[in-house]
Parts: C-alpha cells; sequence; structure tokens
C-alpha cells in the first residue's frame, strides 16, 4: 500500500504528466489537402461572387460594415483581397467567437466552397493579395531549406520561436505556433499581416524566399526527434523543469532508499 | 518538589534490529541473488550499448510515446549506459544495504581547538623564528620587499594589454553614413518605398560594397528595422518627421537595453517588443520605451530616397547604437 | 593463508614501505559516517562533477573552439551550404556524425544542469540544519564560492557552441560588462578583443571552462571535502548522539559501497536523461548572428534569476556630465547579487553574531527549532523564486494564456510583498511545529481509539511516545535572547549603542520559540 501512495505522490507523476501534456499541444493537425480548383467560368464566377456577397451580408457585415467600410470593432476590408479572406475564414479565425481574447485558430464555420466565394467577393470590390495557386506554393521544388531556416530566423523566430513553436507579444497577445499549418495559410499570413503580424511584402521577401520559409518551417515540423523527447522546443525553461522533477526526483528517491535501513 | 528543571533524559543508542539476511540463510541467500540479478542487467546494459552503437543504423527512427519520432541509436545507446551504470550502483546498494553489517558504531569527536601547551608553543616557536628573520626591525628590507614584490603583481596586468585594442570610437560609429543604400537582410537587394506597403516591415542592412562577407561584428551594430506606417499617424517633431520617408521610418534595431534584436513588430499597437526581456518601444513616437526595463529609446536611422528611387541614408546615426556605456554622453 | 591473502600482503608491505601508508589507511578506513539520505546531496554534486568531467573530455576531442567562419557541408540538410562558425560546425559534426557524440552532449549538459540544481538543494540543507555554525564557516564560504563559480562554468559551457540562443546570452553578458562605470567599454574591448562579438571571445571561455575553473574547483573541492573528512560529518540529533560523539557506519565496506554505488547511480540517472530528452538542440537554433533573436530566449536555469530580475528592472540611467551610468544593468545584474551572494557568504558569522553562540556544533538542528534562519532561509527562496519566474515570463505567458505585462506586474509586485509574507508565515508555521511536538511529547500520540469513561465522557486514547522519540523531539536547546544592557555595571553609556539595539532586538526575535516540554512537565501530567 505505502508503495503505491509513494508511486502516486512521487516526483515522477509531474514531469510525467507535463511531458504528456507538452505533447498534446504539439501534435501536428492533419493537413488538408487542397483539391485542384478548376477554373471557373464568367456564369460561374459571378455566381460565386453573389453567393459570397450573401453570406457577407448575413454573417461578416454585422461587424465589418454593409460596404465592407469596417466598424469600430472591426477593421475596413477594402483592399484585403481573396488571400486575406482565405486565411481568415479558412483557418476559422473569422467569424470571431470571443473578442475579448485574441483572436484565435479554431474549426472553421464556413466551408470550403463558402470561404471561396466570400474570397471572390471581398476580391471583387478592391484590389488586394490573390490567393496563391498550387504552382506558386510548390515549396519543395521551389525553395531552399537551408536559405529558408536564415529567413525564419531574421523575420520570423523574434515571435514565432526558433523552432516556430510561437511566442509571447504584449498585452495577452500571442504568436501562434506554425506547427501543422497548411503552407497556402503561412504563405498568405505573410502577404496580408493578420492582426497584429506585419505584412511580408514581395519586395523585401520574394515569393522563392517565402517558399523556402515554408519549406523551412515543414521540414522543422517534420523533423524527428533527435534527441529525445523535445521538452516543447521553447528551450531551457521546460529543461530546468524536468531537472528540478525528474531529475532530482529519480536522484533524491534512490538517496531515501540508500539510507533506509533494509528489512 | 525540586526547583530545577529536569530535562528529558536521552535513552542512549537503541538495540540493534537485525535484517532478515542477518539471521535467516535463506532470506541472505535470497539477498545474494538479488543483488547479483542487478549485476547482471548492468551487464546486459552495457551489451546493449555495444550493440547500439556498432549495429544499429543511424538513420532509423522509432516511435514512443511521449518521446515522438525518435532516433533509434541515440536512444539505445544512452539507454544501454544507463541500464549499465545504474544498476552497478543499485546492485552495490542493495549488497551494503542488506548483507554487509550495518550495526551502528560510535566514534568520538575531537574539538577542532588545539591544546593550550602545542598554542603556546607555536606563539613561542613563530615569536622566535620570526624575531630571528628580522623582520620587524629590518625596515630597509620590508620596504624594499614591498616595492619588489608589489612590482611584480603588475606584470601580468601588462601582459594582458594586448587582450584587444582601446575601444576609441568604434562604440559610437556603425558602417551607416550619408548616401549608403539600405538593403534587404538577407539577400542584399535595394528597397524602393513603393515596395513596402503601410503595415509592412524589413529587416535591412547597409549596403556593402566589396568581395569579403559581412563580418558580425559590424551586422552587431548596422542592423536596421524598417516599418511602414500611415504618415498621419507620426507623433514626430519636425527634424524627427524629416527622417522619415513617406511613412517609412528606420529604427536601429539592436536593442539600447542589452543588445538583442529588436524585430518583433506589432503591426496593430505599432509597438515594437524585444524578446530578451520585454523592452517595448511605440514606433510613432520615434521608439519611445512604454515597458520593460530600456531606458533610452531605438536611435533612428534618416533615411530618403536617392536618384534611383531607392532608400538610403541621409547621414550617420546621430547617437551610439546598442547598449549604453560609460562614455556615451546622453 | 589463501593465495589472494598472500598477493595483497606483497603489495601492501611495498606500498607501506615507501610511504607509510598502513597507519593512516587503519584511520581512515574505519571512520564513521552518519547516515541520512539528506547528506547525499553534496554527493549528487560531486559525481555530477566527474561526470562534466568525463563527458567533457570526450566533447573536447572534436569540439574546435574557433569563430573561424566555415560553410556547412555536413550531413543536417537545413544548415547545408550556410556559413557558420567552426565551433558551431564543430557542435554540428558532434550531435550528427559522431556516434554516441549527441549523446554525451546531452549527458554532459543535463549533468551541469544537475550539479547546479544538487548545488542548490545540498546548499538548502546545510542551511536549513544549521550545518554552517562552527567550525564549519569556512566550508560554507567554499560552498559559496562553488555555487558563484559554477553559474559561470555553466554560462561558459553552453555559449561555446556559438549558436542564436547561447550568443545571444554573450551579448547580454556583453552588455553587462559595458555598462561599467569608467572601466565598461575597455573591459568589453579586452574581453572581446574589439567589437561585440569579434573573433576571440569562444576560443578565451574555451580555456577558461575547460582548464582554468575545472582546476580551480578541483582544488575548492578537495579542501571542501578534507574539511568534511577532518571535521567529521554533522549528525541530526537523536538517542546516543552527542556534541561530542558521531555515530553511523565505517567507510569500509558499507559506506564506500553506498557512496560507491550512489556514483554510479547519479551517472545512470544522467545518462538516461541524455538518452531520452533533448536538450539544447543547437541545430534548431541555428548559427548566432546578432541581427536575429528568438521569441522565449532565456539562459540555463540556474542564470533564469539574474534574467528576471534584469527584467523587472526599472528603466533607470543617470547621466553625468557627459557620462552615463545604466543603473537598469547595473542593479539587477551585478548589485542585488552581490548584496545576496555576500550576505550568503556572511550569513555564519552574522548569525553568531545575533546568538552570540561561539561554541563548535556538530548536532543538526531540525528546522522547526529555529524558526528565524528558517524563515529567512524561506523567504530568500521566495525571492529568488519570484525573479526565477519573471525569467521565464514570455514562456509562463504562453503557456497559461496570461499577458507578458500583468506577469511582470506580477513579479515587480510580488518580489517585494512576496517574502515579507513566506517570512511570516514560515515562521508561524515553525512555532505550530514546536507546539505539535511538545503536544506529542506531554500527550503521547493520538490513536483514534475512542474511550467512555464511566460518568459518559468521551475521550480519545493517546499512546506515550518512546524515549528514543521523546529525546529527538526536546534534544535540542533553546538559548535565551542575548542579554545587551544599554548600560554597564556603573550606569556608563555602552558604545556601539544602535549596533546593540539592533542585536538585542534581532536576538529576541531569534529566542522566540515554545519552551520543550521538561521531564518536570512529564511528571506533572503523569496522574492525568
Amino acid at each position: 500500500m505505502k508503495k503505491i501512495s509513494k508511486l502516486r505522490r512521487s516526483a515522477f507523476a509531474s514531469p510525467l504528466l507535463l511531458v504528456l501534456a507538452l505533447f498534446a499541444i504539439g501534435t501536428t493537425f492533419s493537413v488538408a489537402s487542397a483539391t485542384t480548383k478548376s477554373e471557373l467560368s464568367v456564369e460561374q464566377r459571378s455566381a460565386q461572387i453573389a453567393e459570397g456577397k450573401n453570406i457577407f451580408l448575413k454573417g461578416c457585415s454585422s461587424c465589418h460594415g454593409l460596404n465592407l467600410e469596417g466598424s469600430a470593432i472591426a477593421p475596413s476590408l477594402v483592399g484585403v483581397g481573396a488571400a486575406s479572406v482565405d486565411f481568415q475564414v479558412g483557418t476559422g479565425r473569422m467569424p470571431v467567437a470571443d473578442l475579448s481574447q485574441q483572436i484565435a485558430r479554431k474549426e472553421p464555420v464556413y466551408n470550403e466552397e463558402q470561404t471561396a466565394a466570400l474570397a471572390a467577393y471581398v476580391a471583387s470590390t478592391s484590389i488586394g493579395p490573390e490567393i496563391p495557386n498550387e504552382s506558386m506554393l510548390n515549396y519543395e521544388r521551389d525553395g531552399n531549406t537551408a536559405e529558408g531556416g536564415t529567413l525564419f530566423r531574421t523575420n520570423c523566430a523574434m515571435c514565432h520561436n526558433f523552432a516556430g513553436q510561437g511566442g509571447a507579444l504584449t498585452q495577452g497577445k500571442y504568436a501562434p505556433t506554425l506547427m501543422g499549418v497548411e503552407p497556402k495559410y503561412i504563405y498568405e499570413a505573410m502577404i496580408t499581416g493578420p492582426q497584429a503580424m506585419p505584412v511580408f511584402a514581395d519586395k523585401t521577401i520574394t515569393p522563392a524566399e517565402k517558399l523556402s520559409i515554408i519549406k523551412w518551417i515543414k521540414a522543422a515540423e517534420n523533423e524527428p526527434q533527435l534527441g529525445g523527447a523535445a521538452l516543447g522546443r521553447v528551450g531551457p525553461v521546460t529543461e530546468g523543469l524536468l531537472v528540478w522533477t525528474l531529475g532530482l526526483g529519480l536522484l533524491i528517491g534512490v538517496a531515501v532508499w540508500l539510507a533506509t535501513k533494509a528489512r | 518538589m525540586s526547583n530545577e528543571i529536569e530535562a528529558i533524559k536521552d535513552p542512549g543508542l537503541p538495540a540493534h534490529v537485525h535484517r532478515k539476511a542477518d539471521t535467516d540463510p535463506v532470506a541472505e541467500k535470497r539477498a545474494e541473488r538479488q543483488v547479483a540479478i542487478l549485476f547482471l542487467i548492468s551487464a546486459l546494459g552495457t551489451l546493449l550499448f555495444i550493440f547500439a552503437y556498432y549495429f544499429i543504423p543511424e538513420d532509423v527512427f522509432v516511435f514512443f510515446p511521449v518521446l515522438g519520432n525518435t532516433n533509434a541509436h541515440q536512444l539505445v545507446l544512452g539507454l544501454g549506459l544507463a541500464i549499465a551504470l545504474f544498476f552497478i550502483g543499485a546492485a552495490a546498494i542493495h549488497w551494503a544495504k542488506t548483507l554487509m553489517p550495518d550495526e551502528e558504531v560510535i566514534a568520538m569527536r575531537h574539538t577542532m581547538r588545539s591544546d593550550d601547551e602545542d598554542r603556546d608553543a607555536l606563539v613561542v616557536t613563530v615569536k622566535e623564528r620570526a624575531g630571528a628573520a628580522g623582520l620587524g626591525r629590518r625596515s630597509l628590507i620590508k620596504r624594499s620587499m614591498g616595492l619588489s614584490l608589489g612590482l611584480i603583481g603588475l606584470s601580468p596586468l601588462v601582459l594582458l594589454r594586448d587582450l584587444g585594442p582601446l575601444p576609441g570610437d568604434d562604440l559610437t560609429k556603425t558602417s551607416w553614413n550619408a548616401g549608403t543604400r539600405l538593403v534587404t537582410d538577407p539577400g542584399d537587394r535595394p528597397i524602393r518605398p513603393e515596395d513596402l506597403e503601410v503595415g509592412a516591415v524589413a529587416q535591412v542592412l547597409p549596403e556593402h560594397i566589396g568581395e569579403e562577407r559581412r563580418h558580425l561584428s559590424d551586422i552587431a551594430k548596422d542592423a536596421v528595422l524598417l516599418i511602414r506606417i500611415r504618415p498621419e499617424e507620426f507623433q514626430l517633431s519636425p527634424e524627427r518627421l524629416s527622417w522619415t520617408y513617406d511613412g517609412i521610418i528606420a529604427f536601429s534595431k539592436i536593442c539600447s537595453h542589452m543588445g538583442c534584436a529588436v524585430a518583433l513588430y506589432e503591426q496593430t499597437t505599432k509597438h515594437l517588443l524585444c524578446p530578451c526581456h520585454q523592452s517595448t518601444f511605440d514606433v510613432p513616437r520615434a521608439a519611445k520605451v512604454i515597458f520593460g526595463p530600456a531606458a533610452r529609446p531605438l536611435p533612428q536611422l534618416a533615411i530618403t530616397v536617392d536618384s534611383e528611387g531607392y532608400l538610403i541614408a541621409q547621414k550617420p546615426f546621430s547617437e551610439p547604437v546598442g547598449p549604453s556605456f560609460w562614455e556615451r554622453s546622453s | 593463508m589463501t593465495a589472494r591473502e598472500r598477493v595483497t600482503g606483497t603489495v601492501a608491505n611495498y606500498v607501506d614501505e615507501r610511504t607509510g601508508a598502513a597507519k593512516w589507511m587503519k584511520k581512515n578506513l574505519t571512520k564513521v559516517f552518519p547516515d541520512h539520505w539528506s547528506f547525499l546531496l553534496g554527493e549528487i554534486v560531486l559525481y555530477s562533477f566527474i561526470i562534466l568531467l568525463l563527458s567533457g573530455t570526450f566533447l573536447t576531442f572534436w569540439f574546435d573552439p574557433s569563430q573561424r567562419e566555415v560553410l556547412y557541408d555536413g550531413s543536417y540538410e537545413p544548415l547545408q551550404g550556410l556559413h557558420m562558425s567552426a565551433a558551431y560546425a564543430s557542435t554540428l559534426h558532434i550531435s550528427f556524425e559522431i556516434r554516441g557524440g549527441l549523446l554525451m552532449r546531452q549527458i554532459h549538459h543535463w549533468a551541469a544542469l544537475i550539479f547546479m540544481a544538487g548545488m542548490v538543494v545540498h546548499l538548502m540543507r546545510v542551511y536549513f540544519t544549521g550545518a554552517f555554525r562552527k567550525p564549519r564557516e569556512f566550508n560554507w564560504i567554499i560552498g559559496v564560492g562553488l555555487l558563484t563559480l559554477g553559474i559561470v562554468e555553466g554560462f561558459l559551457g553552453y555559449s561555446l557552441p556559438d549558436d542564436l540562443l547561447s550568443g545571444t546570452g554573450i551579448r547580454i553578458a556583453e552588455a553587462i560588462i559595458q555598462a561599467l562605470p569608467v572601466v565598461g567599454s575597455y573591459l568589453a574591448f579586452f574581453a572581446f578583443d574589439g567589437a561585440f562579438p569579434g573573433e576571440a571571445f569562444i576560443p578565451r571561455i574555451f580555456t577558461v571552462h575547460v582548464l582554468l575553473l575545472p582546476g580551480i574547483f578541483l582544488a575548492l573541492i578537495t579542501v571542501h571535502l578534507m574539511l568534511v573528512w577532518y571535521q567529521k560529518h554533522t549528525q541530526w540529533p537523536g538517542p546516543g548522539r552527542t556534541e561530542k560523539n558521531v555515530v553511523g557506519y565505517p567507510l569500509m565496506p558499507a559506506y564506500m559501497a553506498k557512496a560507491g554505488g550512489f556514483f554510479f547511480i547519479v551517472f545512470g540517472v544522467t545518462a538516461f536523461l541524455g538518452a531520452v530528452a533533448s536538450i539544447n538542440p543547437v541545430w534548431l537554433y541555428g548559427p548566432y548572428n546578432p541581427g536575429q533573436i528568438s521569441a522565449g530566449s532565456q539562459p540555463d536555469w540556474y542564470m533564469g534569476w539574474l534574467d528576471g530580475l534584469v527584467r523587472m528592472a526599472p528603466p533607470l540611467e543617470s547621466y553625468i556630465f557627459g557620462y552615463t551610468i545604466p543603473w537598469n544593468i547595473l542593479i539587477p545584474g551585478l548589485i542585488v547579487p552581490g548584496i545576496l551572494f555576500t550576505g550568503m557568504a556572511l550569513y555564519p558569522f552574522i548569525e553568531s553574531w545575533i546568538t552570540g553562540d561561539k561554541r563548535e556544533h556538530h548536532l543538526l538542528d531540525r528546522p522547526r527549532n529555529v524558526p528565524n534562519r528558517t524563515a529567512l532561509g524561506v523567504m530568500s527562496l521566495t525571492f529568488m523564486l519570484v525573479a526565477l519566474i519573471n525569467g521565464g515570463n514570455d514562456i509562463i505567458a504562453t503557456t497559461f494564456s496570461l499577458g507578458i505585462n500583468q506577469v511582470m506586474w506580477f513579479s515587480r509586485i510580488g518580489i517585494i510583498v512576496l517574502p515579507p509574507i513566506a517570512f511570516v508565515i514560515t515562521k508561524r508555521i515553525c512555532l505550530s511545529l514546536q507546539r505539535a511536538d511538545r503536544e506529542l511529547v506531554l500527550h503521547g500520540r493520538e490513536t483514534g481509539r475512542l474511550l467512555m469513561l464511566p460518568h459518559g465522557e468521551f475521550v480519545e486514547v493517546h499512546e506515550p511516545i518512546s524515549p528514543e522519540l521523546a529525546w529527538k523531539l526536546t534534544a535540542h536547546e533553546q538559548a535565551p535572547a542575548l542579554e545587551l544592557e544599554d548600560v554597564d555595571a556603573r550606569g556608563v553609556r555602552r558604545a556601539g549603542g544602535l549596533k546593540n539595539k539592533l542585536r538585542k532586538r534581532i536576538s529576541q526575535a531569534n529566542a522566540e520559540s515554545i519552551a520543550k516540554p521538561t521531564a518536570n512537565d512529564l511528571k506533572e501530567i503523569e496522574h492525568h
């Protein structure tokens, strides 16, 4: 009995739970495969825009205004482009569930068809960044991993951390993890600058460079654990925590056993 | 009733309690077997270690819960070593606990302090012999000895002078001069104002002429962050406003606190955050510090465009970049 | 005589005829060591040191401590073709091309973290049990010195690979040097052979990390252990244990086996961590570039409190006659740590000044019986813990969905407010525990059995405790406060009035305790 309760209260319990929790947080999402979009005819296109306008008026205009002019609680959507819509709606950020927190990724409310329609509608009202098509996203072919790493560390790591795990911004905001994010959304985020993220224009980070960054992110994401459990890939904080829980816990546990008289 | 307070007495060492293995030969044999098994497990661990080193390919990855997709060579090598070491220890400890004598022994302590006799003898000895050396009364020797020992103590300091150059004005100078083009980092491409939209940032270095690659020591002072906001959002003095170009403003990327790269720009708040110690700078007010330990705003680089439309520096930084130092006058 | 006895005899004779070793071997093999698990904490540190020497030597066979720029052509694809220092490239080489290289790197780094953690728990044990009192003050000071050097050694060690995270740490260290008034920029330029980062720093700290500091460690650890050996280890109070004896087990065989075995345990646990847990994955950090930075940059845990202090510091800088004094760096980076560590080193002398106690002590204190010391210790730990937490405020913010600004304010206020609260709470808890001990001695252990008395009252049956336990709970001394009169026998005011008043006040607070039960008290209640 004593052994069981000792185990239950042992020092291993918390580090084990911590490691499990970290592992769960860092699990990769399944990558939604983008279906190749067939080109639409003119009629299909205007039907799509009409559908998009419909959805917009019903689900978005209460915050973003009937003419996309924005309001006190939502920015104007003039000039944001199809890419912004695809990113925000496709990752489920829009429509917003809770304005008191940072707008977070969640289960999308609209399906692919509706998202495309919304994007087409917004794009029809003003010129803005376009959704990158398949040929523009072939990072395997057009990207360079090592160059991508350098670009990432110079332009992205200060918010998203050296391994894309995410990081803290001011006043409770945060840069989310990049693990398990579809390449298309990474690209769109760079060109549209969602929420607090700045815009990385094509002249300062070229499309090829953007693909290199994506290639590096995917390489980091798929990289196996070369040295063992990754401990969240956030650096010395979790390493120190492990030493004080599992490390010292094991050692002091053995020390207690050592000094106890045998039966 | 006695007036003395009587303390609770020391009952003395308790009687020795024998372990099972002390009295029962069966238990003794069992303990022996247990120790032997522990040693054998260690031996197996070493064999596993050797096997892993030579025979597990280094590019095989195996999935384990908690560990993830882990390198088999590294994992088995390490576990083999861990088992080999741990179980030697476990065996030795178990052996000591169950079989080695565990009767408590009492030894006496002696006061650290030496006897008065020894102390007095020491004092006499030292006084006699120091007196014989005569340092106390031979002041000429004392002073000249002091001089020679003191001087020779300086010689290592002299030798260390060439550890590095004097700072001179190095801390106040960067590679930025009037007309230096801003180029992307990495990529080394010059930038036009049209390349940046409102809300965009760019990591920037001064254009580098020559074959040699940039030195990190130069990057450590030259790194600059370019940010574009709406021109009407600036809250700057007329002089500082003249250092911007059509809503584009340039700051030294080297934190004025302790030198980390300040590149984290929040488009919505127009704040720059240094991830090292959370100093926060307000871009529209020339990187004024609004939170955190930094005491000075980030130095602003005056920019304009050249005849070909590329962004250039108007002049060098008007103050030293990076962390503070004694000679820094502001 | 068996063959084995004959051979051993020959060897022993050979050695003894040349060294006279038999006498001191006989004395020392029978030396008595008290046995308690809390006495093994220092061993964790000692064995970790040996592991560091062994694993570190292995690493030096492949590590290239040069900042000369090379082009990477090793097997790690995401860095191929990049320019980096030879130090970083050789670290990658050790990690990916040398079999067992990554394992040894990880064992080395885990051992360093355990080394420092072991030092802290060992220090806490020594502090809370009063083992630093006479005659062990020198050993305490050596210990504080080892702790300080350990922090430096660890910092230099993880800075050797020249990766983005540790390079950032070096940048911050350089800023601290540069911030020193008058000499700062000179010292920085001498340390780095010019402007930061230069190409000389890594090779220089390599020499310090591999030669100078280990040498100093070896010397200090030897003196530290020799003092323990010569002065004999302290022991917990208990039946048969007095200030004049040491009760335990002889060195040979039990203690040797246990201590030697524990070395293998520490090594085994460290190797286990090196096998299953990734530490310092430098290939993910990338080579150091002063224009780059990662979110969530922290030093290793034993410097986290320094980082936390720097983060929460107010943005103070003075400008005097055209010169700058950056208080926002000097105060948290040098002045406060300096005061803390100096205070820590001098503590044995401070405490003996308060108590006026100049005797030797070989029996340990149970922490509850010295409430002021215990409370002071907990107060210091609270201070360090708040600082440490603030060092990771950005990781805490993202993990628990808080704002860094809010965590920072918690730390800024908490570090002033929480330590005194911790002091009061701890002292009260100690006094309560003393009360509980007194109850236990006088009234015995509660058995949970209820008894109904003839007149209807229910009482709980108490079982008297053993004389051994009663002794253990009452063996401690309860010295009264110092009697420091303001005027002497002739009515003349005593010199050093303020100091004496302070001493008297602290001494009175220090002497606050629950009176331990005496044999008289036991006799009195016997007829209950």
